[in-house]
């Protein structure tokens, strides 16, 4: 299957809008995806990122909007005339068909003659050969996932979509199946687009991250663009995690605004702001961070931003350690160090001094406030921490 | 003492199992009796008459074979009319819809004395004359909500994605219908072929009522039963049990045989587990 | 402030989209059709014919008529016969769930790999004819067989023979209407995740009380579904009744085939429908309400 990349052109969605009743599931979204790229689709479930992958393969008919390949408009066409194929969540192998008959299935309905020869080529492809004849029940979820894959694949879409596919497979199995599909995308060219709630997922193999919420996309980039610059709240929260706090300028000092936030003051490159008015929110990662016992304070870098306050909890997770830090204004700090010298750590109730450069630190707007994009269920659980830890220390 | 309580259900259970049997096993045993009188009631002596002489007595082969040609037509009419309503109910949006599942659902909630009469009141008045045609008519009206029921779940059990899978590889409605839809529903139309044949076959009240001078098989016992019923009806009926048995444990058994073959051979896994721990 | 709305299942339920067109109205019409035809206007019908009143001179010959005495005659003549229908029927109906349950549990939770072998082992007897089946309980229940014997020497029958009493067509009716039972329970009880009872010991349940809380209230789908399909049949039926009772255990249906096939007074016969029609239905509206549970089919 080692033909040179094909000639794929670009996937154009335009104002794509999709609406059930009331409920608007896609809202506008404009998008072009590059050809060639392997395109990923990030949301939590109910964002609307499915539904926009389901109305590119034709099995949803959009409300207002259109899809095109290159110059081609293929919104009005129906799924099987599309050059489009899926891999589905649940795989959806045919069941009272071999896997032969599976993966030969879109050949067969478009009368493509040499059935046999090119079947057995994508099936040595994923690694299936031997298994041809046996019927989807008695393959492991693995072997499904790569029945799924070579059976869309075989049919040389201008774009694969994938819907969450490596959701079932377990956590060695599924980092496998990325490194394949990464490598089967660069070998064959074809435009992938990922849907999927793993944020780790998304970056690991995507060249394109569009971090989704509600019916829109709220950022796209290159996964360490958008990573290591946010720019809203809900991206700095939804795509790992952040420190926000929430403040207002107060000054310029070159190319870095000053912010003064609960009693303290950080400097924010310029560049890394995206809000125009004079709140805002500063964020910054958490392994981005050092904790220092409180009395080396003399070791911070003097341009450096800090904030001090008590260690809450220490986490060993043998790759690093995670601390809370609770601040002098009850917000609890979220710190990742990366485990670098054994046995040197702080311990839950020292007084501690947290710093990390301005070059790391980000500025937001602060209108809707610092918990959108986090999970709901997280929120209340940390509410209900913070407040037994305020009784802790103050009782 | 504890070996009784822990395996009181299983005893309980085979016991009802064979409670269920007990007349059969009567009705076999008794079809190889050579009766003291007119009624094979009671053990007498053994015989081979009744199998070696099936059609010997008048009426119990042509009653039988009156029988199964009733079965076949109208199992066939109402698999096909089922099929057509399970479909319409599951995919399609239309009017009425409560009205539609209460006239399927009634019949199978409505004793036989009544739908049986309320036929024959219907043939009367049209003065229609009784007989095959009327028999007939009746078997497919009241197989046809079991076939609706079967069919349906059939239906309603398959993953939606599974047509769309196919949609999505270039299948359109009709390539849809006959690759996937139709080979996945098939199982459960032929099981409500063959319930509805057996319902057929074995029904004695609705036909009695709507059948005038005609003789299907359960009607000759009915009216065999106060004069004696030849020994040939007790072999004929373990033949039928016996056939239907052995399709449908055939069936089982095919099943299962196919589940066997499919467990990979033991060499073939530890393969599989050692390429996928090197390439990790 | 927005906040990341939680939604219980990615985007909606997977349903096939239903398509809205002629097709579905041509598929629905032949079967309909044919329902209603051969089935809802004979009711109707049946409730004319209910209504008529004889042709003077002519036995067997009716004239369309309104005459609702017929109903009045019906049960002034026949209330016995209702009567003990719904006694015989409701006895039987409870005597099999009775039976049908534990071989249902069975089934449901402890058969393992035997399952599908004894479901068609609970089938199978229905292969064999109904009728045949009944007959067979004569020989069963002979004077001179070993369950009538057996009971006599223990002096439990009062008459001394248990054909052509009432217990031989109760006897019957359970029999007979056993597989209507045994399989809508099972199919309840099936659905069971056997988790919960885990999770019922774990905090202090006994066995009993496990079932009585848990796994008895979880399986009320199939016990409904079961005693409605093991009630009306056998409320209607009365073939038991007459191979293997005596005339004064005739039941409704012996009323109805004699009234239509023997008698011919069809007005009768129909007004005898009828009413039982009207008392099942009511019975059973009354029933589900009771019980609670939509969803029979």
């Amino acid at each position: 299957m080692t033909d040179q990349p094909r000639q794929v052109e670009d996937l154009h969605l335009r104002n794509l809008t999709k609406k059930f009743g009331d409920y608007t599931a896609v809202d506008t979204l404009s998008l072009t995806i590059p050809a060639g790229s392997f395109f990923a689709l990030l949301g939590a479930s109910g964002c609307g990122k499915t539904t926009t992958l389901r109305m590119v393969a034709g099995l949803e008919d959009p409300t207002d909007g259109t899809i095109s390949i290159g110059d081609r408009d293929i919104t009005g066409t129906r799924a099987f005339e599309r050059p489009v194929n899926t891999v589905f969540q649940s795989y959806a192998l045919f069941p009272h068909l071999d896997i032969f008959e599976n993966v030969a299935f879109g050949l067969r309905r478009r009368k493509v003659k040499d059935v046999k020869p090119q079947v057995e080529r994508m099936l040595e492809l994923v690694e299936l050969g031997p298994l041809a004849r046996r019927k989807p029940a008695q393959l492991s979820g693995g072997q499904q996932q790569r029945v799924a894959v070579a059976r869309a694949l075989i049919n040389q879409p201008d774009v694969l979509l994938l819907d969450e596919p490596l959701g079932a497979l377990d956590l060695k199995l599924r980092r496998q199946m990325q490194i394949e599909l990464k490598r089967i995308q660069t070998e064959v060219g074809t435009t992938f687009v990922h849907v999927t709630h793993d944020q780790e997922e998304a970056m690991t193999m995507a060249d394109t991250v569009a971090v989704m919420n509600s019916g829109r996309i709220e950022q796209m980039g290159h996964p360490a663009d958008i990573y290591e610059l946010p720019r809203t709240v809900f991206v700095a929260n939804f795509l790992g995690q952040s420190n926000l706090f929430a403040g207002h300028k107060s000054g310029v000092t070159g190319d870095e605004y000053v912010v003064s936030a609960n009693g303290q003051t950080f400097a924010v490159p310029t560049a890394r702001c995206f809000t125009d008015g004079d709140s805002i929110i500063v964020g910054v990662r958490p392994e981005k961070m050092t904790v220092l016992d409180a009395i080396d304070i003399g070791k911070i870098p003097e341009h450096h931003n800090r904030v001090g306050g008590r260690v809450t909890d220490v986490s060993y997770m043998g790759v690093s350690t995670q601390y809370l830090v609770m601040t002098a204004w009850d917000q609890e700090i979220i710190v990742f160090e990366q485990n670098v010298v054994v046995g040197d750590r702080s311990a839950v109730g020292d007084d501690v001094l947290i710093h990390w450069s301005p070059r790391h630190t980000f500025g937001l707007d602060g209108s809707a406030g610092t918990t959108v994009g986090v999970d709901p269920d997280v929120l209340e659980l940390e509410a209900v921490n913070q407040a037994l830890a305020s009784d802790d220390s103050a009782g | 003492m504890r070996w009784l309580r822990k395996h009181i259900l299983a005893i309980i259970a085979i016991a009802v199992l064979v409670y269920l049997f007990i007349p059969i096993a009567v009705i076999m045993v008794l079809s190889f009796n050579n009766p003291a009188g007119k009624f094979n009631l009671s053990w007498n002596e053994f015989s081979t008459d009744a199998w070696t002489g099936l059609c010997d007595v008048p009426g119990v082969c042509s009653s039988f074979v009156q029988s199964i040609e009733i079965g076949l037509i109208a199992t066939i009419i109402a698999t096909v009319l089922g099929t057509m309503i399970s479909f319409a109910l599951v995919r399609y949006r239309f009017r009425g819809r409560s009205t539609t599942n209460l006239l399927i659902f009634l019949p199978m909630a409505t004793p036989e004395v009544v739908m049986g009469a309320s036929l024959l009141a219907l043939f009367l008045n049209m003065k229609f004359p009784l007989g095959i045609l009327t028999i007939t008519v009746a078997h497919i009206m009241f197989i046809i909500s079991f076939v609706v029921v079967t069919v349906k779940a059939r239906l309603q059990g398959m993953d939606p994605r599974l047509e769309e899978a196919a949609r999505d590889l270039y299948a359109d409605s009709r390539a849809v219908f006959r690759y996937v839809t139709f080979p996945l529903v098939l199982p459960g139309i032929l099981g409500a072929a063959l319930l509805g044949f057996s319902l057929s076959f074995d029904d004695f009240i609705i036909s009695y009522f709507n059948a005038g001078t005609l003789v299907t098989f359960p009607i000759f016992i009915w009216g065999a039963a106060q004069r004696g019923i030849p020994v040939q009806v007790n072999a004929l009926a373990t033949l039928v049990f016996l056939i239907a048995l052995a399709i449908v444990l055939g069936g089982q058994f095919f099943q299962f045989r196919r589940r066997k073959s499919l467990d990979r051979p033991a060499p073939l896994v530890a393969a599989e587990k050692v390429d996928a721990f090197s390439r990790s | 402030m927005a906040v990341v709305m939680p939604q219980a299942t990615t985007t909606k339920p997977a349903t096939v989209a239903q398509r809205k067109s002629s097709t579905g109205y041509l598929l629905l019409f032949p079967g309909i059709a044919w329902l209603g035809v051969f089935f809802a206007i004979p009711l109707v019908t049946l409730f004319a014919t209910s209504l008529q009143t004889p042709i003077e001179g002519k036995t067997g010959k009716y004239q369309p008529g309104f005459d609702v005495g017929n109903y009045a005659d019906a049960i002034s003549q026949y209330w016995p016969q209702f009567l003990r229908s719904f006694l015989y029927a409701g006895t039987a109906t409870v005597l099999a769930l009775v039976i049908a349950y534990p071989l249902a549990y069975f089934i449901a939770f402890r058969a393992g790999k035997w399952r599908s072998l004894m479901l068609v082992l609970v089938v199978a007897p229905s292969f064999a004819s109904f009728l045949l089946r009944t007959y067979a309980w004569k020989t069963i229940l002979a004077d001179d067989g070993p369950i009538t014997s057996t009971l006599n020497t223990l002096h439990l029958l009062p008459d001394g023979r248990l054909l052509n009493t009432w217990v031989a067509v109760v006897a019957g009716l359970t029999y007979n209407f056993l597989p209507f039972m045994i399989l809508p329970l099972y199919a309840a009880l099936e659905k069971i995740d056997p988790r919960l009872v885990e999770a019922a010991s774990d905090l202090y349940a006994s066995p009993a009380t496990a079932f009585r809380k848990i796994t008895w209230p979880l399986s009320m789908p199939g016990v409904v579904a079961g005693t409605l399909l093991t009630f009306i049949p056998a409320a209607g039926d009365y073939i038991n009744a007459s191979l293997l009772g005596s005339p004064k255990n005739r039941m409704i249906g012996n009323a109805i085939q004699n009234n239509f096939i023997e008698f011919r007074d069809y007005p009768m016969a129909s007004a005898l429908s009828f009413i039982l029609m009207a008392i099942i239905l009511v019975l059973v509206f009354t029933y589900i309400r009771r019980a609670g549970t939509e969803d029979l089919v």
